[in-house]
C-alpha cells in the first residue's frame, strides 16, 4: 500500500516530469476509464439484485404449496383425511398440516372483515404442504389426489418461481461476465491510449535511453501517468453510477421484482472496489505495452 | 576502455565495417574521419552499444556487449558521454532541466552549483532557462556537451559536433573537448573537418582514424 502511494505521490518527481503533458489523451482516457467505470457499476448492481432475486425466490420455492379440499360440509373431513393419507405417503414432503378455522380467518379477513362467520360458510379446506429440497412430483399428487379425493385440488403456487430462479441466476452470470468485459475493453483502451502516447514520444525514450536511463525508469513515467488517469476517471464514473442508482425512484416488495436494480446494504461497498481495480489495469496495461515499446530501442 | 577485435558491422547482408581492431585506452583523443556514408557513425553506435556487432569481439569497460542486459547497456551509458550532430533534447524542459537529465533519469540528487557552473563552462548559464528550440545551432550542440558529461563520464563519444557551426564556434566547442580530455576523459569526435583536426593537433596529442574502403586505419601525419 505504501509503496503504492509512493508511486501514485511521485508525478511531480523525476519520471513524472520527462513526459510532456498530453492534454487531449489524457481526457480520453480520464473519460474512458469514467465511461466504463459507470457502466461497470450497472453491472454490479444488476449481478448483486438478480443474486438477491435468485436467493429470495429460491427460499420462497421452499415455502407452501397448498391443497384445496371443495367438498360438501359432511364430507369434508373424510376428504381431509383421505389427503392426508395420500400426503403421508408422497415423497418430497417434509411436512403438511390443514390450516386452522381462525388462520383460515385471518386469510380472508382483508376481503370480508373481521366479522366474517367462518363457521357458517362453505369455505374449501386448505392444507399446508412444505416440501424438501428435491420437491414433489406435482404432476404425480395431482392424479393420485384425482383418483382418491376428486375434490382436492394441488395449487403448487411456487413452481412457476423455478423458472425465473433460473433467470435470474443466468442474468447474475451475464453480469459478471458483462464485468469482465468492461475490464478487458478497459484494458485494451488504455493500451491503446498508452501505445499512442509512446509512439508520440519516440524522442523522448531514444533522449532518456541514450542518457543511460534504465527502462523501468521509462515505463514508470508512462505508467505512473495512465495509472492516474484510470484511477481518477473510474473514481469519477463510479461516483456518477453510485447516484444515479440511488437515485432511482424508489419501488415497494412487489415492484422491486422488476426494478430491485441497486444495492443493499453493505452492497455499497462493492463499487468502491472498481476504481483501485482499475487502477490496477491500466497499470498491467500500460506497463506491457511500455516494456513491448522498449524491447525495440536499444 | 573500448576493445575491438576483429569487428565487422552488416546491414542488411551487405558489410559497411570490417576487421576493425582498435583499443581505446584512457585519456586518449582520437579523430574518426573518412568520407561520408563511410561508418563513422555505426562505429560510434558501436561503441555506445546501440548496435551491436555482426562479427568479432566488441568490449566495452572489460564486457563483452553481447552478453549485456537492458539495464547493464544503461549503466554503460552513464559512463560514455554522447553528442550526436543533430542532438535530440525533452522540449518540454529547461535547458537546465535537460542538461541535468542523466542525474534526474538515475535518480540522482542535482548539484545545483555544479550545473550552474557546468552551463558557464559551456557559455550558457544565460540561457538556462530557455526550451532547446528556442536555441541556436551553437548552443545545442554546447547544451548537448554539457548533457553528455554532466554524469562525469570516462568517454566522450562526438558525431560531427560541429556540422552545424561556424569556425569560431566550432573551436569553441573543440576547445571544451581538449579541455575535458585533460581532465583525464577518452575523447572519440567523428569528424570530416579536416582544418578542425589540425587546430587540435596543435594542443593535444590526437591521432586520427579513417575509414576508408569497410576498414578502419590509424592515419598517419600527413594532416
Amino acid at each position: 500500500m505504501r509503496v503504492a502511494l509512493a508511486f501514485l505521490r511521485g508525478d511531480l518527481s523525476a519520471a513524472g516530469r520527462v513526459v510532456p503533458p498530453t492534454g487531449f489523451t489524457a481526457r480520453l482516457t480520464l473519460l474512458t476509464a469514467a465511461a466504463m467505470a459507470f457502466l461497470a457499476v450497472f453491472a454490479l448492481a444488476l449481478s448483486l439484485a438478480t443474486g438477491r432475486l435468485a436467493d429470495r425466490w429460491s427460499e420462497a420455492l421452499a415455502r407452501s404449496a397448498t391443497i384445496r379440499i371443495s367438498a360438501p360440509a359432511e364430507q369434508m373431513q373424510a376428504q381431509v383425511q383421505a389427503v392426508l393419507g395420500v400426503l403421508s405417503t408422497t415423497p418430497g414432503i417434509a411436512s403438511y398440516r390443514p390450516l386452522e378455522p381462525e388462520e383460515m380467518k385471518a386469510l380472508l379477513g382483508p376481503w370480508f372483515g373481521p366479522d366474517l362467520p367462518v363457521d357458517s360458510l362453505p369455505l374449501p379446506q386448505l392444507i399446508e404442504v412444505t416440501e424438501t429440497a428435491k420437491g414433489i412430483d406435482a404432476e404425480g399428487l395431482r392424479l393420485r389426489l384425482a383418483a382418491e379425493v376428486p375434490g382436492a385440488v394441488l395449487d403448487d403456487h411456487t413452481r412457476w418461481r423455478r423458472p425465473l430462479v433460473a433467470a435470474a441466476e443466468r442474468l447474475r452470470m451475464l453480469g459478471l461476465l458483462s464485468l469482465v468485459l468492461i475490464g478487458g475493453a478497459m484494458a485494451g483502451m488504455i493500451t491503446l491510449a498508452a501505445q499512442a502516447a509512446l509512439a508520440a514520444n519516440g524522442q523522448v525514450i531514444r533522449v532518456l535511453r541514450l542518457v543511460g536511463a534504465r527502462d523501468a525508469f521509462i515505463a514508470k513515467a508512462f505508467v505512473r501517468r495512465f495509472t492516474l488517469r484510470g484511477l481518477a476517471g473510474a473514481a469519477l464514473g463510479t461516483g456518477a453510477g453510485m447516484i444515479a442508482i440511488a437515485l432511482l425512484p424508489a419501488t415497494d416488495e412487489a415492484g422491486a421484482f422488476l426494478t430491485g436494480l441497486g444495492f443493499a446494504g453493505a452492497g455499497w461497498l462493492w463499487p468502491l472496489v472498481i476504481p483501485p481495480l482499475a487502477a490496477v489495469v491500466a497499470y498491467g496495461a500500460t506497463r506491457a505495452a511500455a516494456l513491448r515499446m522498449l524491447k525495440g530501442i536499444r | 576502455m573500448i576493445e575491438l577485435q576483429n569487428v565487422a558491422m552488416s546491414y542488411g547482408g551487405s558489410e559497411l565495417l570490417s576487421e576493425m581492431t582498435l583499443k581505446l585506452v584512457p585519456g586518449s583523443f582520437h579523430f574518426l574521419t573518412g568520407p561520408s556514408g563511410a561508418g563513422k557513425t555505426t562505429f560510434l553506435k558501436l561503441c555506445y552499444a546501440e548496435l551491436l556487432p555482426s562479427a568479432g569481439q566488441l568490449s566495452l569497460f572489460g564486457s563483452d556487449v553481447r552478453g549485456l542486459g537492458r539495464d547493464e547497456i544503461a549503466g554503460l551509458r552513464q559512463r560514455i558521454g554522447v553528442v550526436h550532430q543533430d542532438c535530440q533534447f525533452l522540449d518540454h524542459l529547461s535547458v537546465a532541466e535537460n542538461v541535468a537529465l542523466p542525474l534526474n533519469a538515475t535518480g540522482r540528487n542535482v548539484n545545483e552549483g555544479e550545473l550552474r557552473e557546468l552551463l558557464s563552462w559551456v557559455g550558457l548559464r544565460a540561457q538556462a532557462e530557455a526550451l532547446p528550440p528556442q536555441l541556436s545551432g551553437g548552443e545545442r550542440q554546447r547544451a548537448a556537451l554539457a548533457r553528455a558529461v554532466m554524469m562525469s563520464p570516462d568517454v566522450i563519444l562526438a558525431d560531427e559536433p560541429t556540422g552545424n557551426l561556424d569556425w569560431e564556434m566550432s573551436l569553441r566547442l573543440l576547445s571544451l573537448l581538449i579541455e575535458l580530455n585533460k581532465m583525464g576523459k577518452t575523447v572519440v569526435i567523428a569528424t570530416h573537418d579536416l582544418n578542425l583536426i589540425r587546430t587540435a593537433k596543435k594542443e593535444v596529442a590526437a591521432r586520427v582514424l579513417r575509414i576508408a574502403n569497410r576498414h578502419l586505419q590509424l592515419a598517419g601525419a600527413d594532416l
